[in-house]
């Protein structure tokens, strides 16, 4: 199997399912029970929240943990903007977010808040300017995605933290999903309030996730419960998968730094070669774009004829954001780009993970252009 | 952002400089402290000198070497500083990437030093050359020789040159390890972490003592003083933490003397103890988290009586501070959150509704005659727990988890 569809999901670590296991069976007590056995489970969890702290370089009274992206996305942006609703209404996102983010926006747009959503260039990147004219007084929060899950390109959030920075009244919140072990992201000095990670995306388990707030940030939970999470998150802590997680976080981080160029080696490598396609138009900018993900359109063939072509050889691409594939019609973000409605509705998604090999790779170029050739000559 | 530019880090000591004859061995505490704490970095070579210590980072991040550092009392002063080559071009380029990289630098100043005469460029020369060099390339950075953002320092030295970028403030006092021992009441609440602290930037090594009176006070309040005790490990110096059985003694104190002097008779209890402790311990002092009048233990009267019954000098760092300003303490030396987890502790859970706020040695004694106070403390003595922090066997399990 050659699995290159990591935008999606990633295959966990077998270490990261061996603590799980371990976590669920002898750590099985509610942290909050004042017994022994709970305070093992409470002990547990202190510890992998301060590894989660350590390896992202903040406090560990500034991780919360969530279920997983959607949750984190929903929680920073409807927290902040129900807590704060009182210094102003306006909030701020781009085109381009991820279908959580996006459509939380749009709630919050009918429940009275004024949205003002960034275009972005044929890249898909912001502009540090479109944003400074969007900012105003009561401008309570900007919303931006490190990495797009779609094509890859990479925001500048250095620029606009640094610009951020001196507007006090606006929080920062990054949806840095597809960015963790791909493009480091300095939380400190950019600037960020907050910052939504996914455990399924760096091979911990589904359901699994957690949002960095920022000392004296304060959030309006969406659960009302009890006072796990630090009053943020209500209802039992998920410990074997927060354990499960902050150990595949450690592997993955660990696995970043010394095999990151790796990455980026075997991305180049699938570049250079659809480069000398003429059927194909990549999408990923060559600049400013994440190591792992590249989009292309296949000139007169159909993305999921060639998705599922594809799996015949046991080797799995996606259509789009798996979140949005089953929606039909071309992609939002494509579209937000400038690219054409029938070459959007066309593209595929290439994901790969550190632990995709240059094997992989090479076998994946030959299959996928002898489908391609074997497509054209059928529909052509 | 990993910032890879520099390849030193300048230790200056400060205070222990004026130590005399003494310096060599505040030196080598202070040297065996730092290498200690920089173990997680496999990649620096360290090096001590007479007036420095200097760190060979190849390739570790200088931010995080020196955040570990700025902990480590002894320190005065942190300098980043990267080498260049004898030449004028390589040192403008240096010196100008030096102040690109560092933030919120608005204003600068050259500081030149020849000591290699054979240099073409004079220092005051090398000012200018540079400080020209700096301000053609920048955009919104000034000359300000007096209250500079960053005092770029320049030394030309035989072989090499060596440009220092800004600076860190060191925790400064002296290196731990250096001043005897001393054994600190730590009882799980806010103050006495941060007397410990206080006690150990002066250069003292501290061992804590906590009364634990199972099953009224549990596992996780016992836990949490390790986790306090972990967390003034990380400024120098191995902790050791003596966990005193304190259940009988309570309840003897319960059970035989007035309500109203229980209080005043446990704090005693516990001094004559600590005090054995140290006897045994070989430490000098007690030091405790006491703030006048903060409580009714804390009163003149009640220190008066309860510190009759030990000869020890008792060290009271937090003596004359309000709890706003402990507060602010704990709070930056990451013990606060850790001191207000909600377990009941050995003084909350007998604690008698009104406790005397002026009780004196007379009435102590007479009551004391009632208890069998030397067969108590032999008793809590002989079954002393001593733990050594940061070797926690029953955490590796959890350690492999993760």
């Amino acid at each position: 199997m050659i699995y290159l569809d990591n935008s999606a999901t990633t295959k966990p670590y077998p270490e990261a399912l061996e603590t799980f296991n371990i976590v669920s069976n002898q750590f099985f007590a509610n942290p909050s029970s004042i017994h022994g056995l709970g305070g093992l489970s409470e002990e547990m969890l202190k510890r992998s929240r301060t590894q989660a702290a350590e390896l992202l370089g903040v406090k560990p009274s500034e991780i919360t943990f969530t279920s997983g992206g959607t949750e984190g996305n929903n929680l920073a942006i409807k927290g902040v903007a129900l807590s704060y609703s009182q210094r102003g209404k306006h909030i701020i996102t781009t085109e381009i977010e991820h279908a959580a983010t996006y459509n939380a926006f749009k709630q919050l747009e009918n429940a009275g808040f004024e949205v003002t959503y960034l275009p972005v260039n044929h890249k898909g990147r912001v502009n540090l300017e479109d944003l400074k004219k969007a900012c105003r007084k009561d401008t309570i929060l900007i919303s931006i995605i490190h990495v797009n899950n779609e094509v890859g390109t990479v925001q500048p959030l250095q620029e606009i933290g640094e610009w951020l920075k001196e507007q006090r009244a606006t929080l920062f919140h990054v949806d840095h999903v597809q960015g963790i072990g791909k493009v480091p992201l300095n939380l400190k000095e950019y600037g960020i309030d907050l910052c939504t990670i996914s455990g399924h995306k760096f091979h911990g388990p589904k359901g699994t996730g957690l949002l960095f707030v920022r000392g004296g940030v304060s959030l309006s939970p969406l659960f009302s419960g009890g006072s796990q999470e630090l009053n943020r998150r209500a209802g039992t802590e998920n410990l074997p998968g927060i354990a499960a997680m902050v150990k595949a976080l450690r592997i993955n981080l660990e696995t970043s730094k010394r095999h990151l160029d790796d990455l980026k080696c075997l991305k180049n490598k699938m570049i250079r070669s659809f480069e000398t396609n003429d059927d194909l138009i990549i999408h990923t900018p060559a600049e400013f774009s994440a190591p792992h993900i590249i989009n292309v359109t296949i000139k007169g063939i159909k993305a999921e004829v060639l998705v599922h072509a594809l799996e015949e050889d046991d080797i799995y691409v996606s259509t789009k954001s798996a979140c949005s594939s089953r929606e039909g019609g071309a992609s939002r973000v494509l579209l937000a780009m400038g690219i054409p409605e029938d070459e959007a509705a066309h593209a595929i998604r290439i994901s790969l993970s550190l632990e995709n090999t240059s094997d992989e790779i090479d076998r994946f170029l030959d299959i996928f252009n002898k489908k391609i050739n074997e497509l054209k000559s059928v529909m052509g | 952002m990993i910032c890879l530019i520099y390849d030193y880090l300048i230790i200056r000591f400060g205070e222990l400089s004026l130590k005399g004859k003494n310096k060599r061995r505040f030196i080598y505490k202070l040297d065996e402290t730092v290498r200690e704490k920089l173990r997680p970095f496999p990649n620096l070579k360290i090096k001590k000198h007479f007036d420095n210590i200097d760190i060979q980072l190849n390739g570790e991040s200088y931010q995080e070497v020196a955040e570990v550092l700025t902990k480590i009392f002894g320190i005065h002063l942190i300098r980043p500083a990267l080498k260049v080559e004898n030449n004028i071009e390589s040192i403008k380029e240096k010196a100008l990437e030096i102040i690109q990289n560092e933030p919120n630098v608005r204003t600068f100043k050259i500081s030149a030093k020849r000591k290699n005469k054979r240099f073409p460029v004079k220092s005051n020369e090398l000012n200018h050359v540079l400080g020209g060099h700096i301000l053609t390339n920048t955009e919104n950075i000034t000359v300000d020789v007096h209250h500079p953002d960053l005092d770029l320092r320049v030394e030309v030295m035989d072989h090499e040159t060596r440009i220092y970028g800004k600076e860190y403030r060191g925790a400064g006092g002296l290196p731990v390890g250096t001043a005897g021992r001393v054994l600190l009441m730590l009882s799980g609440g806010i103050d006495s972490p941060v007397a410990g602290y206080l006690l150990l930037k002066r250069g003292v090594t501290i061992e804590a003592v906590h009364f634990h009176s199972p099953p009224y006070t549990n596992d996780r309040a016992r836990q949490k003083v390790i986790d306090l005790a972990e967390k003034l490990q990380d400024f120098g110096g191995k902790v050791k933490l003596h966990i005193v059985p304190f259940t009988n003694v309570q309840i003897a104190i319960r059970d035989k003397m007035p309500e109203n002097y229980s209080m005043t008779i446990m704090r005693r209890m516990m001094m004559r103890i600590t005090e054995k402790l140290a006897e045994k311990r070989n430490a000098l002092a007690i030091g405790t988290g006491e703030s006048l009048g903060q409580v009714a233990s804390q009163t003149l009267d009640s220190m008066n009586t309860i510190n009759e019954v030990t000869n020890l000098p008792v060290l009271r760092p937090l003596l004359s501070m309000d709890k706003i300003e402990i507060m602010a303490i704990a709070n930056r030396i990451e013990t606060y959150d850790i001191s207000i987890r909600p377990y009941e502790d050995c003084c909350t859970i007998f604690l008698p509704a009104a406790p005397k706020t002026k009780p004196n040695r007379k009435n102590a004694n007479k009551f004391e005659q009632y208890l069998p106070i030397d067969d108590l403390i032999e008793e809590a003595i002989s079954g002393v727990e001593t733990i050594e922090i940061g070797k926690h066997n029953d955490k590796d399990f959890i350690d492999q988890l993760l």
